[in-house]
Parts: C-alpha cells; sequence; structure tokens
C-alpha cells in the first residue's frame, strides 16, 4: 500500500470492498452460532419431554434421560455459589472500597484475579485433585478417620469448591463493577451523616449494588455449569444408580454426560437422540442464565447511569 | 436516583445506631474486624495462584530428584528422556509418548507438536474473522448491526467448551472429511476449527476495545485532512490499536493453548509428529484429561502428566501477564474512550 493517501474516486472501490470484507467475517460467524443452534435444536427437540428431564440413563445410555445429571448439575453449582459469591464480593469490596488502587497489595490482587481468569481449567482439574481430594481430604482421613477413606476421594463437595476456585474471577469483576455504579455521593452522604466505613458498607453500596452482585453469580453459575474438565478428576462420575446425598459423594453432572455419551458410546448411533437431547438441554440451561445475567444487568445499568453524569 | 435517597434512611438509622457508648464501642469492633475479613480475602486471591502453583508442581516435583530403581533404569524419567528421541536398536530414533508399554516412553515433543498444530489452526481461523469483526461494529456498522453481532458474539462466549467439542466431533468432522477426502474424522484441522470458535468471543471483546479506545480526536484529524472512513479505520485507527489487538490474538492463542474437551473430543488424540494438518493429534491438554484417570497416584506417569500441567500453567501465565501488561499500557497511552 502506498503512503500516498489516494483520491476519493481511486480508492473508493478499495473502501467498499474492505467495508465487505469486515461484513462477511461477522455475517460467517453469526452463521456459525446460528448453524451449531439449529443443528441442535433440530436433532434435539424431539427427544425432549418431561420423561427425559427426569428418567435416570437406561439400556446402557441408549435410553432414558437426563434426571440425575440434571440434579447433581444443579447440586453442584448451589455448592459452588455458596463458597464463591461471599469470597468473590468481599474481595471487590476491597478492592474497591477498602485499598487505594495504586498501593502495591491492591494491584498483586487485581493481577493474580486477571491471571486465574487465563489459568486452563484442565490445571484447575489438577489442582483439585492434587490439593483438596489429595492433601485437603487425605489431610482429614489420616486426621480424623484413623486413614480411613471417607474424604481423601473425588466428591461433589470438592469438584464444587475446584469450580468456586475457577468462577472467582468472573463474581470479583461483575461485583467491582457494580460497586464502581454507586455513586460517591451516597457514600458521602452516609459518612456526613456518621456512619463508619462498615455500616456504609453493609447498609447502603452493597444493598445497592445487589443486581450487579446476582448478576455475577448468576455468570459464574453458568460458567460453572458448562465445564467438564475441573470436574472430571475430582467429583464427576460415568454413571451412578442413586442420587448424591451426602457432600462425600460423587455425582454425574450435564457436560461430563455430554462428554461421555459422545465419547464412549458404543453404538454412536444409537446414542445420538439421547446426545442432542442432553446438549440441548444444557445449552439451554447455559443460555437462559446468560440471558438473565444480561438483562438483570443492562437493568442496574440503566438505572444507575444519569447519577454518573 | 430514587436509590440514593432511599438509602438515606438507613444511613440515618446507622447513626441512630452509634449513638450510645457501648454501641459506639460495639461499632468500631465491629469495623476493624470487617476490614480484616474484607483483606483475608483479597489475600485469598493471591493465595490460589500461589496454591496452584505449589499444588500442581508437588505433585511433579519428585521427578526431578528421584534415583534411578535399580534394575528399572529404562523405566526413570528424565530430562532426555522428556526431551530427546527414544533410541531402538533395530529403527532410526523417534520422539514417542507411550506411557502405557513395557518400556513406558513419556517423551513431550508429539504432545508439544500437536499443541502448535491445534492452536495454530485456531488462530488463523478465529483471528481474521474476530479482528474483521470488531473493525466493523467499531468503525461501520450502523446500530442493528452490532445489536446482531454483539450478542451473538455473547452467545458464543456462552457456550460450554464440551458442547463445541461435541459439535466439532459430530458434525463438523463429517463436513470436513466430505469437503477434504481425509482418512481420519479426527485431525488436527477439525479440532483447530472447533478451537477457533471458542477464541473469536475473546479475540473480538479485546480487538473491540482496543478500537474504541482510539480518541474520535485522532478520527476528527483524519478526516479533516480529507481522509475518508475506510481509510481513516485502516491507517490511523488500526494503527493505533495494534498492540491490542495483538494482545487479543496473545490471550485467544493463551485460551486455546489450555482448552482441554474441544482438543479431547476432536483431535483424534494420537501422539504424531508428522507435518499434515490432517493426521490426528495429541495436545498436551488433552493427555492429561484422557490419562489422569487411569494412573497408579505417584507412580512416574501420574508425575509426568503434573508435569505437563505446570508446563500448561507456566506458558498460559506468561502470556496472559504479557496480554494483560500490553492492554493496560495501551488504555494508559491512548487516554482511555476519549
Amino acid at each position: 500500500m502506498s503512503s500516498r493517501i489516494p483520491g476519493r474516486p481511486a480508492g473508493a472501490w478499495k473502501g467498499h470492498a474492505f467495508v465487505a470484507l469486515c461484513g462477511a467475517a461477522a455475517a460467517i460467524i453469526v452463521a456459525m452460532l446460528a448453524v451449531i443452534l439449529f443443528d441442535v435444536v433440530r436433532s434435539g427437540w424431539a427427544g425432549l419431554g418431561w420423561q427425559f428431564l427426569v428418567s435416570a440413563p437406561s439400556e446402557g445410555m441408549r435410553g432414558g434421560g437426563v434426571g440425575p445429571a440434571i440434579f447433581g448439575t444443579f447440586a453442584l453449582v448451589l455448592l459452588m455459589t455458596i463458597a464463591v459469591v461471599p469470597l468473590g464480593v468481599l474481595t471487590a469490596v476491597y478492592l474497591f472500597e477498602y485499598a487505594r488502587p495504586d498501593s502495591g497489595f491492591a494491584r498483586a490482587v487485581n493481577l493474580a484475579v486477571s491471571n486465574l481468569a487465563g489459568v486452563p481449567s484442565i490445571v484447575f482439574g489438577l489442582f483439585g485433585l492434587g490439593f483438596f481430594v489429595r492433601f485437603v481430604g487425605g489431610g482429614i482421613d489420616r486426621v480424623f478417620h484413623g486413614g480411613e477413606l471417607a474424604w481423601g476421594k473425588p466428591s461433589i463437595l470438592w469438584a464444587a469448591l475446584t469450580l468456586a476456585l475457577l468462577t472467582l474471577p468472573v463474581v470479583i469483576v461483575t461485583t467491582g463493577e457494580a460497586l464502581r455504579a454507586v455513586p460517591v455521593a451516597a457514600r458521602e452522604a452516609s459518612f456526613a451523616l456518621g456512619a463508619t466505613k462498615w455500616q456504609t458498607i453493609s447498609r447502603v453500596v452493597l444493598p445497592q449494588s445487589l443486581a450487579g452482585i446476582l448478576t455475577g453469580a448468576i455468570l459464574a453459575v453458568s460458567r460453572g455449569a458448562g465445564e467438564v474438565a475441573p470436574i472430571m478428576f475430582t467429583g464427576a462420575a460415568y454413571f451412578l444408580p442413586k442420587l448424591p446425598s451426602r457432600l462425600t459423594d460423587q455425582f454425574m453432572e450435564l457436560g461430563y454426560h455430554v462428554y461421555v455419551l459422545s465419547t464412549q458410546s458404543p453404538d454412536i448411533e444409537a446414542t445420538k437422540p439421547i446426545l442432542y437431547s442432553t446438549v440441548l438441554v444444557l445449552l439451554f440451561l447455559t443460555f437462559l442464565l446468560n440471558a438473565t445475567a444480561i438483562a438483570i444487568r443492562a437493568r442496574f445499568r440503566a438505572a444507575l447511569r444519569p447519577q454518573d453524569a | 436516583m430514587n436509590e440514593s435517597t432511599a438509602a438515606r434512611p438507613r444511613a440515618l438509622d446507622a447513626v441512630a445506631a452509634a449513638s450510645s457508648e457501648s454501641r459506639r464501642r460495639a461499632a468500631r469492633r465491629a469495623e476493624s474486624l470487617f476490614g480484616a475479613v474484607v483483606r483475608t480475602a483479597a489475600f485469598a486471591a493471591i493465595l490460589v495462584i500461589v496454591l496452584i502453583f505449589v499444588f500442581v508442581g508437588r505433585e511433579a516435583l519428585p521427578l526431578l530428584w528421584q534415583d534411578a530403581t535399580p534394575g528399572h533404569e529404562s523405566e526413570t524419567v528424565t530430562w532426555s528422556s522428556l526431551a530427546g528421541p527414544t533410541t531402538y536398536p533395530d529403527r532410526p530414533p523417534r520422539h514417542v509418548w507411550q506411557p502405557v508399554s513395557t518400556v513406558p516412553k513419556y517423551n513431550l515433543a508429539p504432545l508439544v507438536v500437536g499443541t502448535l498444530k491445534t492452536t495454530l489452526v485456531a488462530i488463523l481461523f478465529a483471528g481474521p474473522l474476530a479482528v474483521l469483526a470488531a473493525i466493523l461494529t467499531s468503525e461501520f456498522a450502523p446500530r442493528w448491526v452490532s445489536q446482531v453481532v454483539k450478542p451473538t458474539i455473547e452467545l458464543l462466549a456462552g457456550i460450554p467448551s464440551v458442547v463445541l467439542g461435541f459439535f466439532a466431533l459430530m458434525v463438523l468432522a463429517t463436513w470436513l472429511q466430505q469437503i477434504l477426502g481425509v482418512r481420519y474424522r479426527l485431525n488436527a484441522l477439525t479440532a483447530g476449527i472447533g478451537l477457533g470458535i471458542a477464541v473469536i468471543p475473546i479475540i473480538y471483546t479485546v480487538a473491540e476495545d482496543a478500537l474504541a479506545a482510539v480518541p474520535r480526536s485522532y478520527r476528527e484529524a483524519s478526516y479533516a485532512l480529507g481522509a475518508s472512513r475506510w481509510e481513516t479505520a485502516v491507517r490511523i485507527v488500526v494503527p493505533a490499536a495494534l498492540p491490542g489487538i495483538f494482545a487479543g490474538l496473545a490471550l485467544g492463542f493463551g485460551r486455546a493453548v489450555g482448552e482441554t474437551m474441544i482438543v479431547l473430543m476432536a483431535s483424534g488424540n494420537a501422539a504424531l509428529t508428522t507435518w499434515p494438518l490432517t493426521d490426528s493429534v495429541r495436545t498436551l491438554s488433552a493427555t492429561i484429561a484422557a490419562e489422569l484417570g487411569e494412573v497408579v497416584f505417584g507412580g512416574p506417569h501420574y508425575r509426568v502428566l503434573f508435569l505437563l500441567g505446570v508446563l500448561l500453567f507456566l506458558f498460559t501465565f506468561a502470556v496472559n501477564l504479557a496480554g494483560e501488561l500490553t492492554v493496560r499500557r495501551l488504555r494508559e497511552r491512548l487516554g482511555g474512550r476519549a
């Protein structure tokens, strides 16, 4: 390309061609999403039904439904949420309400959070196995159970805690965004009335950022519900005859079930209808969660915008 | 405005609550306690990163100082057996990953080659699409186009990777085989394109941010000199945002290297060191996922798999750090969204 800016008539076709190229790229991306959704919905829709959602797999995964996997997924993300939301919200409160942004510690925390978000999910799986299952669980067994195996094996608790660490950055970032959206004037009014920092945060700032915290929790759940690599070795099971009832039980999970059905089936053609329906359930679940989070976030952003100016 | 006036009575309550002396002392105690709790929580974020490194490393480390068990020298893992080729009496030396065998071979070369092949395909596929789409929505597109493209990207980002792996395995592999007429359905190309779909949202988002951070004054100066919109985009805005676009590509690369389910399901998982993209490959991440379930706890194979984890962790850590710092510096230089 020459450095001279070409005259309008000579350059016009290049401009059109470039915009068309950009448009084609965007169109390809949109088309890919459409093809994936169309394929999954078309092949998975027929198998869906109340029976599919509640019954257990049968006939060597060629029949039945995904009831236990749905139950396991919900139990897993519930435990994960209980662990990740308090930790994430408190960390965000530290970063946005307590720390001076230029302090070394705050910078280190910020850097740790953004790097945590980039750690591969399979490394979280290794960590969950090495730390939670072997070190913490094995330690509990040695100290309290005389070495008998109770906690030192994969279970829903360890899988949920592993996922909690994986989704921690999501909660911190989203909560931080919500805290920042609370007008400074609201804090100043509270301080001017004599309230302390903790009183201001707990009764003024956090209640106003509730929608943002909720968004973070939902996004974390949506992320956690779709992750398979971290739970493969920390608690998910191929098939279980009964539902998990204790923290030390293993569990079935939708994402892991998709992996098992698509790679371990002896007869993929016979498994296909069930597989597609399972994928459709998983996709529907994650999209529903994402859409809810986006809708809530849009509302609280719109509610707070006029005050920023 | 409603929300801050609603908050005021609560703050008044707080003042009333703190009025009496004993309550004031309790409030002070709560104050310092809460400060400590919040600091501890923030420290946990740093602790987690350190713990991940320590505990994944702890399981791998014994590899480095173990002595050769007498009589089992050939099974001992050494640096040369991880990096160098396996020698055979009757064949030329080769790089082999064959952990389950009478003489286990833990050569990392096939896994590194496999990882590079799939991620290269992913970046070559996703990079141009994502960057061009970002240029479109930030520079040219009317509102309605952005309102289609942006939610599409958000939806794509929300698809679990196991679903993309499933799609690559069941649908994409068949299409590619029909189009290219290749022998194996599952290969580096199939897995790479699946991976590419997964990293498009990251590259797009970072590139879009970088383009949006270019100040309006740059564009206005360019228009004032008589440049058209596309000339401004190509010669002014994109060059100014280039570090951010590269950071997006780097972050996408980091994500692709660590991504597991897609390559596990769609790459074929054969540890080959060949050039063609249509051969099956086995990546670092997929090897961990496929083999960790069947190893002896504490054995050499178990430790080598954790070593792969350490490598993945260090590599993605370096790439993310570089990408993150680039984005931060660019934002400072351009002075935010002016």
